[in-house]
C-alpha cells in the first residue's frame, strides 16, 4: 500500500533528520513507530503527507509517487491520508462537527466549505463517525469544551471523515491518562481492522506498542535500526533503538498497566460499535 | 569558616564602571535637554507667556456660564461624528484584514516583496495622525464627511492591521499543520485554520479602534472634515467661548459613553 | 444503515443564542447603515474634480521635493524634535510623583483621588483642544506645543505607572515593611525595582507619541513639523508636503526600531 524508497530529510540547519529511510506497509497492518526522542519518528510521518518536504528518495501511495507532486495534486493525495495528532491540533473554536466536516474539506471547493454546505452525504457520515467515536450528543459543542479522550476521538473522527487509504498518527497518546489512552488505542486498532486500513503510528511507550502493533519498526538517529514482529523486540534490540538502559524496569510497570487494563475493557464495552 | 580578612569591608551597588556608565548617561540627558530647551524657546515671545494667566483667567470668565441653549444645534454634528467613527472604522478593517495577511509571518505569500510592502503601508498609516489625513483630503476631495471617514479609515489601517498581525503570528500552528493535512487548499487553511483562531482578536481590536476613532472624529471638523469639530471651529473664530463649553462637555461626554460601551463589548468577548 | 443519521446540519449561533436578538441586531444595523450611509453627502463633481489634485499627492509622495522648502522643513523638525523631548522629560519628571500619588496600595484615600482626577483630566482631554488653548493662553509657537505634549504625557505615564505599583509583588513591598522600613525606603527598595524597567519602556514609548503628536498639533498653530506641513498643504504644495511625511514617517520607524532596541539593552 504505503512505499518509502530511501527517504532522506536534511533540514535547513544541516541536521540529518532521516537518512535513507525504506518501508513497505501493506494494507490493513499497524505499524509501531519506536525509538528515542529525536530520532526522526516525527519527521518521517510527516514527510509522508509532506507537511516535512522530504529532501530525497520515493513516497508511494498505491503507484503514485507523491514527491514529485504539484501543490493541486498533492492536495488530492493527502486527503487520501488521515492523521492523528499528539495534542488533537482540533481547531478549538470551532465545533465538533465543523472539525469533523473538516476532513471533507479537501473534497470540496472553498465556497461550499466557507459557507458550510456540505453535501448531505458528508454530513450523515460525519454523524455517522461521531456515533462511532461515541460522542453523537457533543456535535454542537465547541471543541475547546471537551475533554482530552473526546477531544482525540473528535481528532479520529476527521482523519476518518477523509476516506483515508492510510491513517499516519503522531503519538495519539501523549497527553492522555492511561485508563484513557487504552480506550484510544483499542479505538483505533479496531477501526483499523474494520476498514482494513494501514496505520503508521508514532508510539514513544515500548510496552504499548507491543501490546497493540502488528508490527515494530524502531528509529535511531534518522535510521530503521529495527523492524520486526513485537515478539521480536528484545533486550538486544531495545538497546540498539535507545541505547543501554535497565529495562527490567520497564517491565515492571508493564504488568501494572496490564492490570488496568482489564477495567478499561469493561469501560470500553460501553462505546457503542 | 572563612577567613573574616577575606571578607571585602566595603560594599557597593554597582561596579565603578557601571556607576560611571550610569552618571555619564544621566549627565548627557540633561545636556540634551538643555540644549534642546535653549533651541525650542528661541522664538518664544516671553512677554506672551507671562501674561498667560491673565488670558487663562480671561477665557475662563467667558467660558462660563455655558450656553445650554446652543445643545440641540449640536445634536445632527454629534450624528455626523458618529457615523465618520463608525464608518471609519468598518472602512478600515476591511482594509487593514488582507493587508495583516500580507503581514503575519505564517500567511504572507512571499516574505520578501510583500510583506515589507505591507509593513510599509502599517507603518505609514501609524506614523500619521487622522488629522493630518484629513487635511490633506480635505483639500483633495473636499470638506464633508467623506473626508472624515477616510481619513479615519486610513489612519485605522496601521492599528487594527499592527495588533491583528500580532495575533495571526500567534496562531497555534499545530491547529492550521492539521487542516492543511486533510488535503485543504489555502483558502481553506485560511478560513478553517486562521480565522477562527483570530475572530475575537479580531472583534476586540475593531471596537478598541472605533473607541479611540470616536475621540479622533471629534476634532476632524476643525480641518473641514464634518462632525462636531466644524461647530468647535466655528465658536472660536467668533470668540464665542460659551458655545465652546457646551462642546466640550458634550465631546467629553460622547467620549466617556464611548469608552464605556467598548469595555462592555470587549469585556463581553473574552 | 446509515439512514438514521440527519443528513442537514447547522452551526449553532455561538454568541446570541436567542433568534429574536439577533434578528433585532441585524435589522437594527441594517437600519443604521442605511440612515449612516444616507447623512453623508458627497459632491461628486468636487471629488472628480479632486482626483486631479489626489493624483498630484500621491506623485508628490513618490517623487517628494525636500528641496526647495528646505529651510522652513528643517525648522520645522528641529522645532518637533526639541519639543518632544524636553516636553518627554518634563513630563515623566512631574508624572512619577503624581503615579506614585495614584496608587491605591501606597497613599492615603484623599491624596490617590486628587491624583487620579488629575489623570483622568490630562487623559479625557484631545491634545489637539488642548493645544488650540494653550495656543490662545500663550501665543503660537513651539512653547505652547511643549505645554501641550507634556500635559498629555503627565496623564499617560502616570496612569500606566500607577496601574503598575498596584500590580506589583506584595510580599516583597512586606517583607521590606517588615525591616521597619520607612515609607521613602518601601519605595526606594520595594516599588523602584519592580517597576522601573517598565517606566522606562514606558517613558520611551511616550517619546515615539510625542513626536508623532507634535506633528498634528502644529496644525492649530503650536509649533513643529506640522506647522509647515498645514503650510505646505495650503499652497497645494504636495511635493513638499509627501517630503514631510516621508521624513516623519521614516523618524517614527527609526524612533520605533532604536526603543525597542534600547528596552531590550536595559533589561
Amino acid at each position: 500500500m504505503l512505499e518509502l524508497k530511501s527517504l532522506s530529510k536534511t533540514y535547513r540547519t544541516g541536521d540529518a533528520a532521516l537518512t535513507g529511510v525504506s518501508l513497505q506497509v501493506p494494507k490493513g497492518q499497524i505499524i509501531g513507530l519506536i525509538g528515542p526522542s529525536g530520532a526522526g519518528k516525527s519527521t518521517l510521518i510527516r514527510c509522508v503527507n509532506r507537511l516535512v518536504e522530504p529532501s530525497s528518495g520515493e513516497i508511494l501511495l498505491g503507484g503514485d509517487n507523491l514527491v514529485t507532486l504539484g501543490r493541486r495534486d498533492l492536495r488530492t493525495q493527502r486527503r487520501r491520508i488521515g492523521m492523528i495528532f499528539q495534542e488533537y491540533s482540533l481547531v478549538e473554536r470551532l465545533t465538533v462537527m465543523e472539525n469533523v466536516l473538516s476532513g471533507r474539506l479537501g473534497y470540496v471547493p472553498f465556497w461550499r466549505s466557507f459557507l458550510r454546505r456540505f453535501d448531505a452525504v458528508d454530513i450523515q457520515r460525519a454523524y455517522q463517525l461521531l456515533d462511532r467515536v461515541g460522542l453523537l450528543d457533543h456535535a454542537n459543542k465547541r471543541a475547546d469544551a471537551l475533554s482530552g479522550g473526546q477531544r482525540q476521538r473528535v481528532g479520529i473522527a476527521r482523519a476518518l471523515a477523509q476516506n483515508p487509504e492510510l491513517l499516519l498518527v503522531d503519538e495519539p497518546t501523549a497527553s492522555l491518562d492511561p485508563k484513557t489512552i487504552r480506550q484510544i488505542m483499542r479505538l483505533l486498532t479496531e477501526i483499523c481492522a474494520e476498514r482494513n486500513l494501514p496505520a503508521i503510528v508514532n508510539i514513544h511507550d515500548v510496552p504499548l506498542a507491543r501490546q497493540f502493533m502488528q508490527r515494530i519498526v524502531g528509529l535511531r538517529a534518522g535510521q530503521v535500526v529495527f523492524d520486526d514482529a513485537p515478539a521480536a523486540l528484545s533486550e538486544d534490540a531495545l538497546t540498539r533503538i535507545y541505547g543501554a538502559e535497565d529495562w527490567d524496569a520497564m517491565r515492571k510497570s508493564d504488568t501494572e498497566e496490564d492490570e488496568s487494563e482489564s477495567d478499561t475493557r469493561r469501560d470500553l464495552s460501553e462505546i457503542p460499535a | 569558616m572563612s577567613n573574616s580578612s577575606t571578607i571585602p569591608a566595603e560594599w557597593s551597588h554597582r561596579s565603578r564602571v557601571t556607576r560611571l556608565a550610569i552618571w555619564a548617561g544621566w549627565l548627557a540627558l540633561v545636556a540634551l535637554f538643555v540644549w534642546c530647551w535653549q533651541v525650542m524657546t528661541e522664538t518664544t515671545i516671553w512677554a506672551f507667556v507671562w501674561d498667560a494667566p491673565r488670558q487663562a483667567g480671561d477665557i475662563g470668565g467667558r467660558m462660563l456660564p455655558p450656553e445650554w441653549s446652543y445643545l440641540p444645534e449640536l445634536m445632527q454634528p454629534l450624528w455626523d461624528t458618529l457615523n465618520i467613527a463608525t464608518l471609519g472604522t468598518v472602512g478600515g478593517v476591511v482594509l487593514a484584514v488582507p493587508v495583516s495577511l500580507l503581514a503575519a509571518r505564517n500567511t504572507t505569500p512571499s516574505v520578501v516583496v510583500l510583506r515589507p510592502v505591507a509593513l510599509f503601508i502599517i507603518v505609514a498609516s501609524r506614523s500619521i495622525n487622522s488629522l493630518i489625513w484629513a487635511l490633506l483630503l480635505v483639500t483633495i476631495i473636499g470638506p464633508g464627511l467623506l473626508a472624515g471617514i477616510i481619513a479615519i479609515a486610513l489612519r485605522s489601517i496601521g492599528f487594527v492591521g499592527k495588533l491583528l498581525y500580532e495575533a495571526i503570528e500567534e496562531t497555534d500552528p499545530k491547529q492550521i499543520e492539521a487542516i492543511r493535512a486533510t488535503g485543504a487548499g489555502p483558502a481553506q487553511v485560511l478560513t478553517y485554520g486562521v480565522v477562527p483562531q483570530v475572530m475575537p482578536a479580531l472583534w476586540g481590536i475593531s471596537v478598541f479602534r472605533w473607541d479611540i476613532n470616536i475621540r479622533e472624529s471629534t476634532i476632524l471638523g476643525l480641518v473641514g472634515a464634518g462632525g462636531i469639530g466644524l461647530k468647535l471651529n466655528a465658536s472660536m473664530a467668533v470668540l464665542a467661548w460659551d458655545q465652546v463649553t457646551v462642546i466640550l462637555l458634550l465631546i467629553l461626554a460622547t467620549v466617556v459613553v464611548s469608552e464605556w460601551i467598548s469595555a462592555v463589548i470587549r469585556r463581553a468577548i473574552i | 444503515m446509515s439512514s438514521q443519521y440527519p443528513t442537514t446540519w447547522r452551526r449553532p449561533p455561538q454568541v446570541l443564542t436567542d433568534r429574536r436578538w439577533r434578528i433585532a441586531l441585524q435589522v437594527g444595523l441594517l437600519i443604521y447603515l442605511v440612515l449612516a450611509f444616507g447623512s453623508i453627502d458627497v459632491n461628486w463633481q468636487r471629488v472628480s474634480e479632486g482626483l486631479e489634485r489626489g493624483q498630484r499627492f500621491v506623485m508628490g509622495f513618490l517623487q517628494p521635493d525636500f528641496m526647495s522648502r528646505w529651510r522652513d522643513i528643517s525648522q520645522g523638525l528641529i522645532e518637533s524634535l526639541t519639543m518632544t523631548l524636553t516636553s518627554s522629560v518634563v513630563g515623566v519628571m512631574i508624572s512619577v510623583p503624581i503615579g506614585i500619588g495614584a496608587a491605591r496600595n501606597l497613599v492615603p484615600r484623599p491624596v490617590y483621588l486628587v491624583c487620579r482626577s488629575i489623570v483622568a483630566v490630562s487623559r479625557s482631554l484631545q491634545e489637539v483642544i488642548v493645544a488650540i488653548f494653550l495656543v490662545a493662553m500663550f501665543g503660537f509657537g513651539p512653547f505652547a506645543g511643549f505645554l501641550t505634549l507634556t500635559f498629555a504625557t503627565i496623564g499617560f505615564i502616570a496612569k500606566l505607572l500607577a496601574d503598575d505599583i498596584e500590580e506589583i509583588d506584595e510580599t516583597q513591598a512586606e517583607a521590606i515593611r517588615a525591616t521597619g522600613a520607612s515609607w521613602f525606603q518601601l519605595l526606594n527598595y520595594a516599588i523602584q525595582p519592580q517597576v522601573m524597567p517598565r517606566l522606562v519602556g514606558l517613558s520611551l514609548y511616550r517619546l515615539d507619541i510625542n513626536f508623532r503628536e507634535s506633528a498634528v498639533i502644529g496644525i492649530v498653530g503650536a509649533g513643529g513639523i506640522g506647522a509647515t506641513l498645514n503650510t505646505a498643504i495650503d499652497r497645494y504644495e504636495y511635493d513638499s508636503a509627501g517630503a514631510i511625511l516621508l521624513i516623519v514617517i521614516a523618524i517614527v520607524m527609526v524612533a520605533e526600531y532604536s526603543s525597542s532596541y534600547l528596552r531590550k539593552f536595559l533589561q
